[in-house]
C-alpha cells in the first residue's frame, strides 16, 4: 500500500484534523516570528487543499467515502455500533472545495491586510477554527457531529466579526450574529433529539432509511420545520437575512470572505436535510418544500437588490449583492426538488430539473468566487484610503490599476455577464426555472439587472471621477492582497471559459449526490 | 401523565426563553433568555434517556436492572460544554458594547439602517 | 482533454459556448474599431461643439464637485419606489429581538404550510 493510498483512505479525518493541529500550534509558532507563522499558515492550508483534492479525485471517480471514528461492530450492550461516521459524497466535497479556497484566499490576503493588528494569533487561530468547523459541516454523516461543528463555525465565526473591537457597530453585529446562531443551533440540537427519541440514531444515512412513508408523522414534520427554519435562518435566507449584511459588512474583509463559506455551510445543510434525510418521503404532498424554496429564493433576491440599491457602505453594498445571489440558489434547488418530488410529472420535466440543480449548485461555488472577489477588492480599497463610505470615494482607479481591474472582473460575474462564471449558471437557472413558471425567470433577471446597475454605480462612484486631492497619493494594494485577488479572479475567468468542463466534473456528481439519495442512504446497509 | 411532566417543562422552558429573547431589552437578560432555551433543549435530551426505575449506565459497576441510555447523556455533556463557551462569548460581547454605548438598552445601540 | 476544454455548454434548451461568443465579440470589436476610425467629418476642435454642456450652467472650476456622489446615483429610481425601501428600511432594525421575532413567525409560516398546527 502506498502513501497515497493510505492518505486518501484517512484523509476526511485528516482535511478536519489538520486545520485544528494548525489552530492551535499558531500561538506557538507565533513566537518565532511574523512571516514564520504566516507560512506555517499557509502551509496548513495547503496540505488541506491537497487531502480535499485528492479526496475529490476518488469521489468524482464515484465512490462515496466513509470513516470511521469508533467502533466497526456491535458493543456488548446491545446491537447498535457506537460510533461517528465521516460520509463524503459528491455535494460534500464540492462545498469542501469551496471552504478552501475561499479559506486559502482569505489566508494569503490576510498576511498584508492584518499586519498593522494586534491579536495576530488569536486571529488565525479563530479562522482556523473557523474551517475545521466548516469541514467538519459538510463531511460528516452524523446529525449531532453536524450540531458540533455548527456551533464550532459559529463562535469563530462571532469572534471574528468582533476581531474590529474598537468598532461598536462591529461588536453588536456580533452579538446579533451570536444571539442568532446559538438559538438556530439549539433549534437544530432540539429537531435532532426529537429524531433521535423517535428513531433512535443519529446518523443521517440511518435515519434516511427508517423515515419512511409509513413511519411519517407529526414528530417528522415539526423537526423537518425546526431545522428548515433554523438552518435557513443560518444561511441568511429572508426574511430571517437580517443579521447577515451586518456581519458582512462589518467584519474585516478577510473574515467576510470565509463568512461567504460558512453561510453556504449551512445551505448545504438545508440540502442534505431536504433531499437526503428526508429522501424517502419526498413525494410526500406535505413535505413538497420546493414551492417554499423558490419563493424564499424570490423574496430572498428582490430584498437583497432593493435594500443594496440604497446602500452606501462599500461593504454593506457588496453583502446585499450576496443576498441576493444566494436567492439564485434556493430559486435553482427549489424548483429541482419541486419537480422531482411531483410523482405525477413526466421524465421530460425531470430533465429540466436536472438543470435547474445544476444551475443552483453551479451558481453556489460561482458567488462564493464573485462574491469573495467584491469583498477583497472592498478590503483593499478600505486598507489604501481608510474610507468605507462610496459617498466620499472617488477617482481611485488612477491609482489602484489592478484592483480597479479585478473589481471590473467581479463586476461582471456577478451580475452575470459573459464570459464570466455568473453567466453559465445564472444561464441554466433562467432557461430551466421558465419551464415551470415564466414570471419566476423574469424576476430572475430582473433581480440580476438590477445587480448590475448597483455594480455600475460602485464602479463610478468609488472607482470613476475625478481627481480628489485626499487620494492623491494612494497606492496600490500590497501584493499579497493582490495575489489572493488574482487567484479568486482567475478561477473566475477559467469557470467563465470553460462552462462544461467544470459542470461535468464538479457540478454533476454533487447534483448526482443528492437527486440519488439512495446511494448515500444504502450505503450502510451494504457495508460494514 | 407523571411522566410527561418533563416534557412539559421542556416547552415551557424553551417559550420562556423564546419569550425573553424576544420581549426583553436588556442585553443580559437576552442572554439568560437563551441560556434558558438552552437549559430546556438540555432536558428533553437527558429526559429521552431515561427509563424508570434505572441506574447510571456505568457497566462494570452496575448493580443490576434496567440502565438509562447512555448516548443522549454524552450529547447534553456535550452541549453544555458548547453552552458555556457561547454565554462567556456573549457575555464578554455585553461587555464591549456596554464600553462603548454605556448603556445595555438594545434600543439606544447603533444598529440598523441609518 | 483538449478537446474537452472546446465542448460547447448544454444547458438543456440551449446552448452556450464562450469560446464562439468571445471569437465573435473580438470580430466585433474590430469592425467598430475600424469605423471609428475613420472618423466624423463634422467634428471641429475648439468649437462650441466640444465644451461640457451642464443644462446651460456653467462648468465648475474645482472638477472635486462634478463628482456625483453614491447617494445621489439613481435618484429616480429611489424616489419612486421609496414605498419598497422604506419597508425594507423599517424591517432592518438591527436589534436581535426582531431577528428573533421573524425566526418564530417564520416557523408558525412552515408550520402552517405544512400542516403541523
Amino acid at each position: 500500500m502506498n502513501i497515497l493510498d493510505i492518505l486518501l483512505q484517512q484523509s476526511p479525518a485528516l482535511i478536519v484534523a489538520t486545520p485544528l493541529l494548525g489552530a492551535f500550534l499558531t500561538p506557538l509558532i507565533g513566537k518565532l516570528g511574523y512571516n514564520v507563522r504566516n507560512i506555517f499558515i499557509i502551509i496548513i492550508l495547503a496540505v488541506t487543499a491537497f487531502l480535499v483534492f485528492l479526496l475529490a479525485s476518488d469521489v468524482f471517480s464515484g465512490n462515496i467515502h466513509t470513516y470511521v471514528f469508533g467502533g466497526t461492530t456491535s458493543t456488548v450492550l446491545s446491537n447498535t455500533v457506537i460510533r461517528i461516521l465521516f460520509e463524503v459524497d459528491g455535494l460534500s466535497i464540492f462545498m469542501a472545495i469551496i471552504t478552501v479556497i475561499l479559506s486559502l484566499a482569505a489566508v494569503i490576503y490576510s498576511w498584508a491586510f492584518m499586519r498593522e493588528e494586534t491579536g495576530q494569533d488569536k486571529y488565525y487561530t479563530l479562522l482556523l477554527l473557523m474551517t475545521t468547523g466548516m469541514f467538519g459541516m459538510v463531511l460528516t454523516g452524523d446529525l449531532f457531529n453536524f450540531f458540533v461543528f455548527l456551533e464550532i463555525t459559529s463562535i469563530a465565526s462571532c469572534a471574528l466579526i468582533a476581531f474590529w473591537t474598537h468598532k461598536a457597530k462591529a461588536v453588536e453585529a456580533a452579538f446579533n450574529y451570536m444571539v442568532i446562531s446559538t438559538i438556530g443551533a439549539l433549534f437544530v440540537l432540539l429537531s435532532i433529539a426529537f429524531l433521535y427519541g423517535k428513531y433512535d440514531a443519529l446518523n443521517i444515512a440511518k435515519l434516511a432509511s427508517r423515515i419512511t412513508p409509513v413511519s411519517f408523522s407529526f414528530i417528522d414534520k415539526l423537526s423537518l420545520i425546526l431545522l428548515l427554519a433554523a438552518l435557513t435562518m443560518k444561511a441568511g435566507i429572508a426574511p430571517m437575512h437580517m443579521w447577515l449584511p451586518d456581519a458582512y459588512g462589518r467584519a474585516p474583509a478577510s473574515i467576510s470572505i470565509i463568512l461567504v463559506g460558512a453561510t453556504q455551510a449551512s445551505l448545504y445543510g438545508v440540502f442534505r436535510i431536504c433531499f437526503t434525510l428526508y429522501g424517502n418521503v419526498i413525494q410526500i404532498p406535505e413535505v413538497s418544500l420546493g414551492w417554499i424554496m423558490v419563493i424564499l429564493g424570490l423574496i430572498t433576491m428582490l430584498i437583497g437588490v432593493f435594500m443594496a440599491m440604497i446602500q452606501i457602505d462599500f461593504k454593506k453594498l457588496i453583502a446585499y449583492g450576496a443576498l441576493a445571489e444566494l436567492g439564485y440558489m434556493f430559486l435553482g434547488v427549489g424548483t429541482g426538488l419541486t419537480i422531482l418530488s411531483n410523482p405525477q410529472l413526466s421524465l421530460a420535466s425531470n430533465s429540466f430539473a436536472l438543470q435547474a440543480m445544476k444551475g443552483g449548485i453551479f451558481h453556489i461555488i460561482n458567488d462564493a468566487l464573485d462574491v469573495g472577489l467584491l469583498f477583497l477588492v472592498a478590503g483593499a480599497v478600505y486598507y489604501a484610503t481608510k474610507e468605507s463610505s462610496l459617498n466620499n470615494l472617488g477617482g481611485i482607479a488612477r491609482n489602484m490599476k489592478y484592483t480597479t481591474v479585478f473589481f471590473l472582473i467581479g463586476l461582471l460575474a456577478v451580475s452575470g455577464i459573459p464570459p464570466m462564471n455568473g453567466f453559465a449558471s445564472k444561464l441554466l437557472i433562467y432557461e430551466s426555472v421558465y419551464q415551470l413558471n415564466p414570471i419566476l425567470a423574469i424576476i430572475a433577471i430582473l433581480a440580476s439587472i438590477m445587480l448590475l446597475a448597483i455594480m455600475v454605480k460602485v464602479f463610478y462612484s468609488a472607482f470613476l471621477g475625478p481627481k480628489i486631492d485626499r487620494f492623491q497619493d494612494i497606492r496600490e494594494a500590497p501584493k499579497s492582497m493582490l495575489i489572493a485577488m488574482g487567484i479568486l479572479a482567475s478561477l473566475i475567468i477559467f469557470f467563465g471559459l470553460f462552462p462544461d468542463l467544470i459542470v461535468n466534473t464538479l457540478v454533476e456528481p454533487a447534483v448526482k449526490a443528492i437527486t440519488h439519495p439512495t446511494s448515500y442512504i444504502l450505503w450502510l446497509t451494504g457495508g460494514v | 401523565m407523571i411522566a410527561n411532566i418533563p416534557f412539559l417543562a421542556v416547552m415551557a422552558m424553551i417559550i420562556i426563553g423564546l419569550a425573553t429573547v424576544v420581549f426583553k431589552r436588556n442585553l443580559i437578560k437576552m442572554v439568560i433568555g437563551v441560556s434558558i432555551i438552552e437549559s430546556g433543549v438540555n432536558l428533553f435530551l437527558i429526559t429521552l434517556g431515561y427509563r424508570e426505575h434505572s441506574v447510571a449506565p456505568i457497566y462494570t459497576a452496575s448493580p443490576g436492572g434496567i440502565m438509562s441510555y447512555p448516548v443522549p447523556q454524552a450529547l447534553t455533556l456535550t452541549s453544555i460544554v458548547i453552552g458555556v463557551a457561547v454565554l462567556a462569548l456573549m457575555l464578554s460581547l455585553v461587555i464591549y458594547i456596554y464600553r462603548h454605548y454605556k448603556t445595555l438598552d438594545i434600543r439606544k445601540l447603533g444598529g440598523g439602517e441609518e | 482533454m483538449f478537446e474537452q476544454l472546446l465542448k460547447t455548454f448544454d444547458t438543456g434548451n440551449g446552448y452556450w459556448n464562450p469560446l464562439v461568443w468571445g471569437f465573435a465579440f473580438l470580430i466585433i470589436f474590430l469592425i467598430i474599431y475600424i469605423l471609428r476610425g475613420r472618423g466624423n467629418p463634422s467634428y471641429k476642435r475648439g468649437t462650441e461643439q466640444t465644451k461640457v454642456f451642464l443644462s446651460g450652467n456653467p462648468e465648475y472650476e474645482n472638477k472635486e464637485l462634478l463628482h456625483v456622489k453614491a447617494s445621489n446615483l439613481y435618484w429616480g429610481w429611489v424616489e419612486s419606489t421609496k414605498w419598497v425601501i422604506n419597508t425594507l428600511k423599517k424591517m432592518h432594525t438591527g436589534r436581535a429581538n426582531d431577528y428573533i421575532l421573524w425566526f418564530t413567525f417564520m416557523i408558525a409560516i412552515f408550520m402552517l404550510l405544512l400542516g403541523v398546527i
